[in-house]
């Protein structure tokens, strides 16, 4: 019950701060909490699963493709169009998955890695549609949802945190139920679980296509919600981002991609307020991190405080 | 027959590992598969358990052709393996290892009682909230076999369970193994002779891959072939 209050707490605290916050810190947040859902996502299959995949951009980049293609090219309108997002986050990494699970370790990297540059090159090749690195915007008129205006900054604001409190509750019953238990196991020691007569590939295949369709869904947010798409999404910078997240806030903690992701944004924020070579900053605050916290800050709080963490 | 295998063979690489292993374990019984090192022991088990692929033959379990099965499938059948060298989930509790096991068959707050249960049996029942890798080493051994209870088999396979526990311990596994006797049937591959002598009801010793002997504790005593390939005259054995 503690553990459910502290999560919902933070959902109250998030909803809270949108009365009292400035637009600037305001409009911040707002992309903070879709980034940190697409962290969430990626963290169920690393944190948890321990599957380190190098290849997420692809299914961020899918869920904010299908749904921005979407209202593009076929006129839809946002609910569909975000379910169209969602549904291809699913449909791409399950089809990942099922070729680079019959991989693991470096491998399965190598493999995640290169699909995803296939699927980047593939947002190139179809510049007629997607117009490549340039991109598009979704305008106003199209972001219309139910009545509501989703580039408004306080509606945006909304949306945002409905997305995230979704993915965070998800996040923290599955990581509870028996099958995050096993997902966990799994990480600690597979051969095991397949020897007490668990289904391992299953499980794996089930936590992918949890963990794209999750990205997926931050991806089509995050086009609808801030009116852009475009082929940077779907770089290899944006596969190593929600890793540089979870690792910061601590993998294998259901708050730690949300601790990460807002540490990372203000970290390059402020920093770059002191200094042009403001990635020099943040780089040197990642490495005292990682000398001393190597679990990420929620690691380091369920190390030293709160053993029960989830 | 609980289990069987027929003409069960492995080759690695042109060595033969396992030869042609006819074996037959009826229900109820405690069978324990000795041998010297590398006479393919753990490879026949490794076969029979699904974890490595034959190369010919076939495994039976419960009348049913299992030899195709990968290995999760069969441990839904009713087997359990414990694994030669400790294999706990070393960072989780103590109750989340055997929960693990549990929630397989059991749900809920049945799952809790499991937990309760088969750490008392194996004497464990204050180390729930222990990380695994803490315990001593005995202890996982333990946990180990509490993992496999857990899982209430029909087939328990213990793959040198008694390595590294100390004299006391042993005392300790015996009369469990006697116990759990009581409900599954206990394939043993063991080293230590008098834990063999004194629990199981038959013995299949190997060699080089292949049967060499088979029969009661007795017999495979007065085998002056097993003598002469294992037991090495008068030593071990004569004494137990």
């Amino acid at each position: 019950m503690r553990v459910y209050g502290l999560h919902a707490g933070l959902i109250a605290l998030l909803l809270a701060l949108h009365f009292v916050l400035p637009a600037y810190h305001h409009g911040n947040l707002a992309r903070v909490m879709v980034l940190a859902s697409y962290a969430m996502g990626y963290n169920l299959l690393f944190g948890y699963t321990g599957l380190l995949s190098l290849g997420h951009a692809l299914f961020f980049a899918a869920g904010m493709y299908g749904m921005g293609l979407g209202v593009q090219h076929l006129g839809l309108s946002p609910a569909p169009a975000l379910l169209a997002g969602l549904g291809a986050g699913a449909v791409v990494s399950a089809g990942l998955a099922a070729l680079a699970l019959r991989t693991g370790g470096v491998a399965f990297m190598i493999v995640t890695l290169m699909f995803a540059q296939a699927g980047y090159l593939t947002v190139l090749y179809f510049g007629a549609y997607t117009r490549g690195d340039e991109g598009f915007v979704i305008q106003q008129a199209q972001r219309m949802l139910w009545g509501i205006d989703l580039s408004d900054p306080g509606n945006r604001y909304l949306a945002a945190l409905i997305l995230f409190g979704c993915c965070l509750m998800l996040s923290l019953w599955l990581v509870r139920a028996p099958f995050g238990r096993v997902l966990v196991a799994i990480r600690e020691n597979e051969e095991r679980v397949r020897m007490l007569g668990y289904d391992v590939f299953a499980h794996k295949f089930a936590a992918m296509v949890i963990s794209g369709t999750m990205a997926g869904a931050a991806g089509a947010a995050y086009g609808l919600l801030f009116g852009y798409a475009g082929a940077t999404f779907a770089s290899v910078q944006y596969s190593i981002f929600p890793l540089l997240w979870v690792l910061l806030g601590g993998a294998g903690t259901v708050l730690g991609p949300f601790i990460g992701t807002l540490f990372m944004f203000y970290l390059i924020d402020l920093s770059s307020g002191i200094t042009t070579a403001y990635m020099l900053i943040a780089g040197v605050a990642l490495v005292l991190l990682t000398l001393f916290a190597p679990q990420g800050l929620m690691g380091e709080v369920r190390r030293r405080l709160w053993r029960g963490l989830p | 027959m609980l289990l069987s295998t027929r003409g069960l063979s492995k080759q690695f690489a042109g060595l033969r590992a396992v030869e042609g292993v006819d074996f037959d374990l009826p229900k109820g019984e405690i069978h324990a598969l000795i041998g010297p090192n590398g006479a393919g022991k753990t490879t026949l088990v490794g076969m029979i358990s699904g974890r490595i692929a034959p190369t010919a033959g076939r495994v039976l379990f419960d009348g049913q052709d299992i030899t195709r099965l990968p290995a999760h499938r069969r441990m839904r059948l009713g087997m359990a393996y414990t694994f030669q060298i400790t294999s706990v989930f070393a960072r989780l509790s103590v109750a989340e290892n055997v929960a693990l096991a549990a929630r397989r068959r059991a749900h809920g707050g049945q799952v809790n009682a499991v937990i309760d249960e088969v750490l008392e049996r194996v004497g464990l029942p204050d180390r729930k909230d222990q990380e695994a890798g803490d315990l001593a080493y005995g202890h996982q051994r333990l946990l180990e076999i509490a993992m496999g209870i857990a899982q209430r088999p029909r087939l328990l396979i213990l793959d040198e369970p008694t390595q590294g526990l100390a004299e006391g311990e042993i005392e300790g596994f015996k009369i469990l193994i006697r116990d759990l006797a009581q409900e599954a049937t206990i394939l043993l591959i063991e080293h230590n002779m008098h834990v063999v002598m004194e629990l199981a009801g038959r013995i299949t010793v190997m060699n080089f891959g292949a049967v060499l002997a088979e029969g009661t504790p007795e017999q495979i005593r007065a085998s002056r072939e097993v003598q002469a390939a294992y037991l090495g005259g008068t030593s071990d054995a004569a004494a137990g």
